[in-house]
């Protein structure tokens, strides 16, 4: 009794306590936030500049001006060209593939409780390749049909005959992950079938350097598709952010939590795998971001996905436009394929976070 | 606390709007009673002839439950008596092939997923993440079924964040990693996030089973002492006599019994249903029912 006696004092302890630690976070989690977007910015700007020809960032933002019709044009259309045309779309899709990537990694993740899940888990890259290849090589489509329709043909495809086979299977987490194994397999057999079967020396290269990812000669139209699927993808995540919360103890607990696992399951899957695929066939198959940037996100934001998706799009888009830089002048005139620095880069980052974790298995 | 109180106080008045339960005794006396007879039984979660069926095999046969509303209800049998599947019904996470659950009168699916999750929380016998969360991040899950999407939690869900913790005595360990947590901790952990929902029911499923005695006796009497409707399906028939106010026994999917312990945990009883030999005296607080086992196997019984 004396427990009962004594609790209001307690509470008002314990409020004011808590009142702290949240007003903390809030401002922890608003500087943040503040951060990563002037971090995100400014590498945006700089990506602009680095690269054989020489430009500065005030070059950087006149051409953008000019081209936004906020201030006029006073650079040689040679260096605008370099500018507007190729160095932003391709700094801009590397930050939205990041995003993108980051995102969906998240939500894999969570929602099939696999801390080894990434976008590609489902198998839309293996399936993005063949599509893409059996354009390059075969010849599909007499060349009315680009090898991104291809990729994102193929990577529907692939989607397609996983959530079949998961459903057929039974639809349990577990099952979706190994029927993405199994697609992830079949579809990565007939890439290679096809390219040793089919193609000569220089399309297998192209093909090679397309599968291990590579950001080079993407438009603004990417650019433009990329983002808008982006946005909406990002939307409907956000929207799910208290029920992918609820899957922390699984789909019973979260059932009970009054989550439709089912529909939230669908939905999200079939978001999540559009982008991927949209992304995929515009830049190829990037690994690594997907399945490394969430961990690194978690680690800073906390578990809550409220606040862990903007932030992993955010550290997504900043990785990825600094990997691209890197993958593009470290070997100036030649170009590294983006997809083997994230490697490169994501395995040691990788291993790190896995030691940050280990203290708690 | 108080908080606490002053619900208890509200839901005592609720009851005499649409008596039932102690006070439908007096209501036989009056003349004319107001509200139907059918509105006052309906009150709470009760689950009427529920029946389930998985791969040809009968896990519920028409099975009745009523909790009467603020007590503590044991769920008692073997394994495979249907326990879990009538816990999973109840809380609307298994529809049920026959039947009907109720609330209040509304059966689950037209009170909806959310609408059944602010009213009814459920504790499983162990709860197990991957993610890193601390003490509080676990109990905020309970405010799911109450915020909309998009929306920040508001400061009525960290008002019933903190008294789900201050409640549970874990007011002080609100920053503490799940990971660090004993067993025994975890399961009030699960508690203080049941309560956040603040339901009016409690579902638990064998919570203890995977605790120490201390922290056994520690849970189920919190869980006793809640102002909530709770159903606890349990394995030790001297816990169930002593925090139970009322038991229902299965075995095969079935009700075989049910009423207060006394009346229903007797020696017959346990080789029935269980199969083993036991003395029952009344030696337990408050003389409830005290079981101990013997060696060798019962009789054949009549369940």
């Amino acid at each position: 009794m004396t427990g009962t006696a004594q609790a209001p004092e307690v509470r008002v302890d314990q409020a004011s306590v808590a009142g702290r630690v949240a007003g903390a976070r809030v401002l922890r989690q608003g500087f943040l936030w503040a951060a990563g977007v002037a971090l995100l910015f400014l590498s945006v700007a700089v990506a602009v500049t680095i690269g054989p020809a020489r430009i500065s960032v005030p070059d950087v933002w006149s051409a953008v001006g000019s081209h936004l019709g906020l201030t006029d044009a006073r650079l040689t259309p040679i260096r605008d060209g370099i500018i507007w045309n190729l160095r932003m779309p391709r700094t801009l899709l590397a930050a939205v593939c990041g995003a993108g990537l980051a995102v969906c990694g998240t939500v894999m993740q969570s929602l099939l409780r696999n801390p080894l899940a990434d976008p590609f888990v489902l198998g839309v890259s293996s399936g993005a390749s063949t599509g893409a290849v059996v354009v390059v090589v075969l010849g599909v489509g007499g060349g009315a049909v680009s090898v991104s329709a291809g990729a994102f043909a193929g990577a529907l495809c692939s989607f397609a005959l996983v959530l079949l086979l998961s459903h057929t299977l039974g639809g349990s987490t577990d099952r979706v992950v190994l029927s993405g194994v199994a697609a992830m397999q079949l579809f990565s057999a007939l890439t290679s079938f096809v390219v040793m079967t089919a193609a000569d020396a220089e399309q297998t290269r192209g093909v090679l350097f397309w599968l291990l990812g590579s950001l080079s000669g993407v438009g603004w139209g990417d650019v433009w598709m990329c983002s808008a699927v982006l946005a909406v993808t990002l939307s409907i995540c956000l929207g799910h952010a208290r029920t992918l919360d609820a899957f922390a103890f699984g789909q019973e607990a979260a059932a009970s939590l009054g989550v439709h696992v089912a529909r939230t399951r669908i939905v999200l899957l079939c978001t999540t795998a559009l982008l991927t695929a949209a992304l995929v066939s515009s830049a190829g198959a990037i690994g690594f971001v997907g399945l490394v940037l969430p961990h690194a996100a978690r680690a800073l934001a906390g578990s809550g996905h409220r606040r862990l998706l903007p932030l992993t799009a955010l550290a997504g888009a900043v990785f990825l436009v600094w990997v691209d830089t890197l993958a593009r002048t470290v070997l100036d005139p030649q170009e590294v394929p983006v997809g083997v620095v994230t490697s490169l880069i994501g395995v040691p980052a990788f291993v790190l976070v896995l030691h940050r974790t280990r203290r708690s298995a | 606390m108080k908080r606490w109180d002053r619900r208890g106080a509200t839901g005592r008045l609720a009851r005499h709007e649409h008596p039932s339960g102690p006070e439908q005794l007096d209501r036989r006396e009056r003349p004319a009673p107001q509200p139907p007879v059918a509105a006052a039984s309906d009150e709470g979660l009760r689950a009427s002839r529920v029946g389930r069926q998985a791969g040809g095999r009968i896990l519920l046969d028409g099975v009745s439950l009523a909790p009467p509303p603020g007590s503590t209800v044991g769920l008692l049998g073997p394994n495979g008596s249907g326990k879990t599947t009538l816990l999973r019904v109840m809380a609307g996470v298994l529809a049920p092939g026959h039947g009907v659950v109720t609330l209040d009168g509304r059966t689950l699916a037209e009170t909806g997923r959310r609408g059944v999750a602010r009213r009814v929380a459920v504790v499983d016998q162990h709860a197990v993440t991957q993610v890193e969360l601390n003490v509080a991040d676990v109990v905020r899950l309970g405010r799911i079924p109450h915020r909309r999407a998009w929306a920040a939690a508001g400061p009525e869900d960290e008002d019933a964040v903190r008294e789900a913790l201050v409640r549970t005595g874990l007011a002080d360990r609100a920053g503490q990693s799940w990971h660090t947590l004993s067993g025994g901790e975890r399961q009030r952990v699960q508690i203080a996030r049941a309560l956040a929902q603040q339901p009016r029911e409690l579902l638990l499923d064998e919570p203890t089973n995977h605790l120490d005695i201390q922290h056994q006796l520690e849970l189920l009497s919190l869980v006793a002492a809640l102002p909530v409707t709770a159903v606890i399906a349990l394995h030790d028939l001297n816990l169930a006599a002593m925090f139970c106010d009322r038991v229902t026994v299965m075995k095969d999917g079935r009700v075989v019994a049910g009423g207060t312990p006394s009346e229903v945990i007797t020696e017959e009883l346990i080789a029935d249903v269980y199969r083993v030999r036991a003395v029952v005296t009344p030696e337990g607080p408050e003389g409830r029912p005290s079981v101990r086992f013997l060696p060798g196997e019962a009789a054949p019984g009549r369940f």
